[in-house]
């Protein structure tokens, strides 16, 4: 289903040509906000980077023990917390949430290791052209810096299962397209900015297509629904490449 | 067992959703107006938030297979085999009688419980229908003329016909309309609210129209745009509904029950939790105000719902036990 609602799943990565005006990472400080009266979103200061994510890790580790949070929703280098009930203090909310920062300690989750066969070229790598052209390298480079990586799970948000994997060789960073592809298919394998994912559903997607790949990353009747968790590691096999 | 004999194209199977999930991008979707969800079911004798249809799209059209204790609540106008039903109100449904619901001018969606509650299998926690992930409900997919819609066991109804006072009427004094018809909608202001210099307050001080791109995702509101002084660049970050967010057109989206998880826009003010039903009831084509509001009357406005919706359970309650006595006699 189109949606006439579709926005950007990460509009920093739109901003690779200029340094991008970040508008909470000024500070030294992390930055406290809230959406409504029950939910508080916490930014971290500084580069959107590993250790800075790792932070953000042990900040969730630490809030799950609240008793009074609903819902924890880590995101980029930020983190969402939603309170079950409206608090009678939300200054008190925010002095709690710095603490638990200000304590949080960089956590490496040791996480699985899922590795994704991936069908490079072909119908479904509709953006390898503009990439090629883009970075001046060939597909097959483009290819080998791709599976030659390892990447880090940082989130998942966006789609039911979707990763945001981290580890992206700067050499194929490609900002996400102004106008999106209307029906880009699920297992699509994209570049968005500085980031790498498997696309889990069928529709709208400003990410740029390399390539496919037929795992599937998200079942709702498992008792584990989504494969990717925060902190794994992904590698991807090239199964096939199409030139 | 109810059957589907009509529906316009956007009604769905919907309970208080499944929050819970955010974190690996699901969707808590969940009725847009979860008071009309939680008196209807609390009116045939559900846990209040049982499984009911969400009707968006009229008229709704259904058959009961065998004496089925319903009601309705929402904006509708319905009747039973062609006999006018009081809003907000309970009865039974005969075996082969049909319930039709017509649209009403002043609420766009309406709630259809059934004693005993829609039966659908739950995933991850949830009856709700998630379009976006195609599960849930029936398939993951909006009702179709055909449907045969499974009820779990309902607990005896001892009243034959039961309503309430809508809750529009019941809190008047604390959900207002502005004298020119637009809706208040309390709300923070978020994150980014400050970067918008002298257009934060144009927010505030103008009437949004919701624009006909509104669903349950959320609503494009259509005004004089609100823009940012500089460009801001946003990490992605979780949301939630009644997130306001303004996008690069100045116009602003608030997300509602089927919102993503996550976003990139800025986003400048945060809807009330307790004013969000009124929202989901807001058509297309009206207006909206937003109005600067504060944790404190958050607190009174979710003590003044949960007032109410403990009222309809402990008088449902009596006037069953009164009906029971009176037959017992």
């Amino acid at each position: 289903m189109t949606s006439p609602l579709l926005q950007p799943t990460d509009s920093s990565l739109n901003a690779l040509a200029k340094p991008p005006r970040i508008a909470s990472a000024m500070q030294h400080q992390a930055h406290i906000s809230t959406i409504g009266a029950r939910a508080f979103l916490l930014e971290a200061p500084g580069d959107f980077d590993l250790p800075a994510q790792r932070r953000i890790w042990a900040l969730a580790h630490a809030l799950r023990q609240w008793d009074d949070l609903g819902e924890i929703v880590p995101g980029m280098t930020n983190l969402l917390a939603i309170f079950k009930t409206t608090p009678e203090d939300p200054e008190a909310i925010m002095a709690r949430l710095r603490d638990a920062w200000e304590r949080a300690e960089s956590i490496d989750i040791k996480g699985k290791t899922i590795e994704i066969g991936v069908h490079y070229g072909g119908e479904h790598a509709i953006d390898l052209a503009a990439l090629c052209d883009r970075s001046g390298l060939t597909d097959r480079e483009v290819f080998r810096l791709h599976h030659e990586g390892t990447y880090t799970v940082f989130a998942l948000g966006s789609a039911p299962g979707f990763g945001y994997l981290h580890g992206l060789d700067p050499r194929i960073h490609m900002p996400r397209k102004t106008v999106p592809s209307l029906r880009m298919a699920r297992g699509c394998v994209t570049i968005g900015g500085m980031q790498t994912g498997v696309a889990v559903l069928t529709g709208p997607n400003g990410w740029n297509s390399i390539g496919f790949s037929d795992l599937q990353m998200f079942d709702p009747t498992a008792a584990v629904p989504a494969i990717m968790a925060p902190g794994d590691t992904v590698r991807f096999l090239p199964e096939r490449i199409e030139l | 067992m109810i059957e589907i004999i009509d529906t316009g194209p956007l009604n769905t199977i919907q309970d208080l959703g499944r929050p819970g999930y955010r974190d690996i991008g699901v969707t808590a979707s969940g009725a847009m107006d979860p008071l009309a969800l939680k008196i209807a079911n609390l009116l045939v004798g559900n846990d209040e938030g049982a499984a009911v249809i969400e009707v968006q799209t009229f008229p709704l059209r259904l058959r009961f297979r065998q004496a089925t204790g319903f009601a309705v609540t929402g904006g509708t106008s319905a009747t039973l085999d062609g006999v006018t039903l009081p809003p907000w109100w309970m009865k039974t449904g005969d075996a082969g009688q049909v319930l039709e619901l017509l649209p009403s001018p002043g609420a766009a969606r309406a709630y259809v419980a059934f004693a005993g509650g829609v039966d659908v299998p739950i995933v991850m926690g949830s009856r709700s229908t998630s379009l976006r992930g195609a599960f849930g409900g029936v398939d993951g997919r909006f009702l179709q003329k055909g449907d045969a819609l499974p009820l779990g066991e309902a607990s005896a109804l001892s009243v034959d016909e039961l309503g309430v006072v809508p809750p529009a009427m019941a809190l008047q004094e604390f959900f207002p309309v502005a004298p020119d018809g637009s809706l208040l909608i309390r709300a923070l202001p978020a994150g980014e609210h400050d970067l918008f210099g002298a257009d934060a307050e144009r927010f505030w001080n103008q009437s949004w129209k919701i624009s006909s791109q509104s669903d349950r995702t959320g609503y494009r509101l259509s005004g004089e745009p609100v823009r940012p002084t500089a460009p801001v660049e946003m990490r992605s970050y979780g949301i939630v509904p009644g997130v306001v967010q303004v996008p690069p057109s100045g116009e602003p989206i608030v997300q509602m029950s089927d919102a993503n998880t996550a976003g990139g826009y800025p986003k400048i003010a945060g809807v009330l939790e307790a004013d969000l039903w009124r929202l989901g009831q807001a058509r297309i084509g009206s207006r909206v105000r937003f109005v600067r509001s504060s944790h404190a009357e958050a607190r009174a406005l979710d003590h003044a719902i949960a007032a109410y919706v403990d009222d309809v359970r402990n008088t449902a309650q009596m006037v069953g036990r009164a009906l029971k006595t009176m037959a017992g006699r």
